[in-house]
């Protein structure tokens, strides 16, 4: 194999690992930006990814599943809100608690209604999404370097592939070009004067939750019925964080969290290339080395060393009427 | 008329809202075994019996109590100075480094009691390092505290993936685990504790370190409620302001507290690398970091509060072991289900009921 193959074979790893990052990282941006902090994305992912695996095993339909995966992260994201808007709990105690409930709760219920262990059933091949051959790829695929990069990155993936990089620009759009994203960007900054305005902060904070809920939902759906045919136990394995970390990595904006997911895709990509292989001068990387780099590179942003990341100033702090 | 500004007694406070929001907490969690088709009170039964019942059992108990302590106490510490520390997971993982290295250099040459206090100062030392970074951050770039946290837990757990694979395994072995300590590296364990009530320890590892949790417990409470720096602290978790205008230095206080914080979540590894397995072993921590939020929330973030919701999750967990053997339809995760459960009712749902208490309260006494 030249060079060049295997950097088109890691380029389409690095698609396919990113895809979970890049929904959940959107989910976390609505609603970080509408001033809800959220550490509970892992656990919205893990539980999605359970529902979508197990209602797509009964139904054999994936679709079906996509919805019982978007249902549930929708749910979790309401107990965050009830817990963090109605409440004023602590929103990072909320967070982790979910994390919690979904971690166990994923393992207990596979294991009484599977008896696998912890994984689900094989999902059927109806039951999932499968790759998508774009018109034209078996043709171009002899032409030199636009044909493979055409025939094996970006032909061939999965419905949810292209429905996430449509995500970008509709967050985009929502965020920066409608009322209701004008709006929850201001509920994050000063949800006082969103308050003036006699717009109510709970409702707008739950809404921004429901989208979040949403978009969390595939990427769940994505881990069990779309990267593999079955939920497996903790299958999110921190892919939750690493969202986090590349929101944070993006300053939350939208297109930058695009970038900063595939960054972090190619590196969880190059590291699984990497394994056991032996660079010239500096000899064989330790992998962990790559794991460690999307958190490395988040910290180093934050210590001011890539530009500053301000975070939405209203972030963590819930908001309490004037009486 | 608003409740939220109404003062309500301390036994209140501290005893009847925790009570309510731990039964609530157990009621979802009952709800989960029902569903699966188990009896819940049967399930708390053998969770109870498994737990308490034996001398072994008890054993087990206090055995994952000392840690929990430690953690619990660490999460407290950030907590008063108004740091949500949730790297306590890493920082114990990299303890353990500061434990290890202290027993394998030293457990050759010395009796165990020689190497203790090393070990403690080697843990604690190795767990404030790793707070060191984000608390760095946190004072002196501003970034958040909790997200640099959990870069690091992440950053520590390759670190340690990469020596415990690499460096520390033993030659030819296939675990990824350092060489097994000699007695000179291990902490003794506490059968005399457990005797001295009739019961046999048996294979639990309750070990001296639970004795060293102990006067952690005391120290952190002399810190936090009679020095100085406990007060600035407080000071600082009420009002940043405040301590601003007071002359109190933030950047100071953060960096100390997280350090304080840090070294507390290391010592935690005393009790299973040189208590239990006397090696050091890939993600030893096991979630106990985590755990510590629970048991600060719990235990009001006060050290005897601790204690007792340590002790709480301590029964939790050994008796949801043995719970697993006894119902084979209910796995030992369900304890993460419970844990989860009791951060949300006790930690984010804290204020749901205290609107309904207050009034109740005042009904009664006719406020």
């Amino acid at each position: 194999m030249d060079y060049f193959d295997i950097f088109i074979s890691i380029l389409g790893s690095a698609i396919r690992l990113s895809i979970p990052l890049l929904f959940t990282a959107l989910a976390g941006l609505f609603s970080e930006r509408a001033g809800i902090f959220d550490i509970g994305l892992e656990g919205k992912m893990l539980a999605s990814a359970f529902a979508s695996a197990c209602v797509a095993y009964y139904t054999g339909n994936a679709w079906a599943g996509l919805g019982a995966g978007i249902l549930t992260a929708i749910l979790f994201s309401m107990v965050h809100g009830f817990a963090s808007i109605t409440n004023r709990g602590n929103q990072i105690v909320s967070g982790v608690a979910l994390n919690f409930v979904a971690a166990g709760l994923t393992i207990v219920l596979g294991q009484a209604w599977f008896n696998q262990g912890g994984r689900t059933g094989q999902v059927p091949a109806s039951g999932r999404f499968s790759g998508i051959t774009l018109p034209g790829a078996d043709m171009m695929r002899d032409v030199p370097i636009i044909g493979p990069l055409y025939a094996n990155v970006i032909s061939g993936n999965n419905i949810l592939t292209y429905i996430a990089f449509l995500m970008v620009p509709i967050s985009w759009w929502v965020l920066y070009r409608t009322r209701f994203g004008l709006r929850l960007r201001a509920v994050g900054e000063n949800p006082g004067a969103v308050d003036t305005a006699g717009i109510s902060v709970t409702w707008l904070r739950y809404r921004a939750l429901i989208v979040t809920g949403f978009l969390a939902g595939f990427a769940g759906t994505y881990l069990a019925i779309a990267q593999s045919a079955a939920f497996i136990n903790n299958m999110s394995a921190g892919k939750g964080y690493i969202a986090l970390a590349a929101l944070i990595f993006a300053k939350w904006k939208p297109v930058p969290v695009m970038f900063a997911c595939l960054l972090f895709g190619f590196l969880d990509a190059f590291a699984n290339f990497m394994q056991g292989k032996e660079l010239p001068l500096i000899g064989e990387v330790p992998v962990q080395i790559f794991q460690a780099l999307p958190y490395i590179l988040t910290c180093v942003l934050l210590a001011g060393f890539i530009g500053i990341a301000h975070p939405p100033k209203a972030g963590g702090v819930p908001y309490t009427k004037e009486r | 008329m608003s409740t939220a500004s109404v003062p309500l007694p301390a036994w209140i406070n501290y005893g009847v809202i925790p009570l309510i929001n731990l039964i609530l907490a157990f009621f979802f969690s009952g709800l989960v075994v029902w569903l699966i088709g188990e009896n819940p009170f049967e399930a708390l039964k053998y969770l109870v019996i498994g737990a308490l019942g034996r001398g072994e059992g008890i054993g087990f108990t206090l055995f994952y109590t000392t840690s929990f302590i430690f953690t619990g106490l660490s999460v407290a510490v950030a907590i008063h100075a108004g740091l949500f520390n949730i790297g306590s997971e890493g920082q114990a993982y990299l303890g353990g480094l500061g434990a290890a290295l202290v027993a394998l250099s030293l457990d050759h040459y010395v009796p165990w009691y020689v190497t203790m206090p090393f070990a403690v100062i080697g843990a604690a030392l190795f767990g404030a390092a790793c707070a060191a970074i984000p608390a760095w951050l946190q004072a002196y770039r501003g970034s958040h505290i909790v997200i640099t946290t959990i870069m690091f837990n992440f950053i520590v757990s390759s670190l340690m993936n990469y020596l415990l694979v690499r460096v520390l395994i033993v030659p030819k072995a296939m675990a990824p685990e350092s060489r097994t300590f000699l007695e000179g590296g291990q902490m003794p364990k506490l059968d005399w504790l457990i005797s001295m009530f009739g019961g046999k320890l048996g294979a639990a590892p309750l070990n001296f370190s639970f004795l060293i949790a102990l006067v952690m417990c005391y120290l952190v409470w002399l810190l936090i409620w009679r020095t100085k720096l406990g007060y600035e602290m407080r000071t600082l978790g009420h009002s940043p302001t405040a301590a601003g205008y007071a002359g109190m230095s933030y950047k100071k206080i953060v960096m100390i507290t997280m350090l304080i914080s840090g070294g507390l979540a290391g010592m935690m590894a005393l009790n299973p690398v040189m208590g239990a397995s006397a090696r050091l072993q890939i993600e030893f921590v096991g979630g106990a970091g985590f755990v510590g939020i629970a048991v600060s929330l719990m235990g009001r973030n006060h050290p005897a509060g601790i204690v007792l919701s340590a002790l709480l999750f301590g029964i939790l967990y050994q008796g949801g072991a043995e719970l697993s053997f006894d119902m084979p339809a209910i796995t030992r995760d369900m304890i993460v289900v419970i844990q989860g459960m009791v951060i949300l009712f006790a930690g984010a749902l804290e204020y749901m009921l205290r609107p309904a208490i207050v009034r109740a309260y005042q009904q009664i006494t006719g406020k």
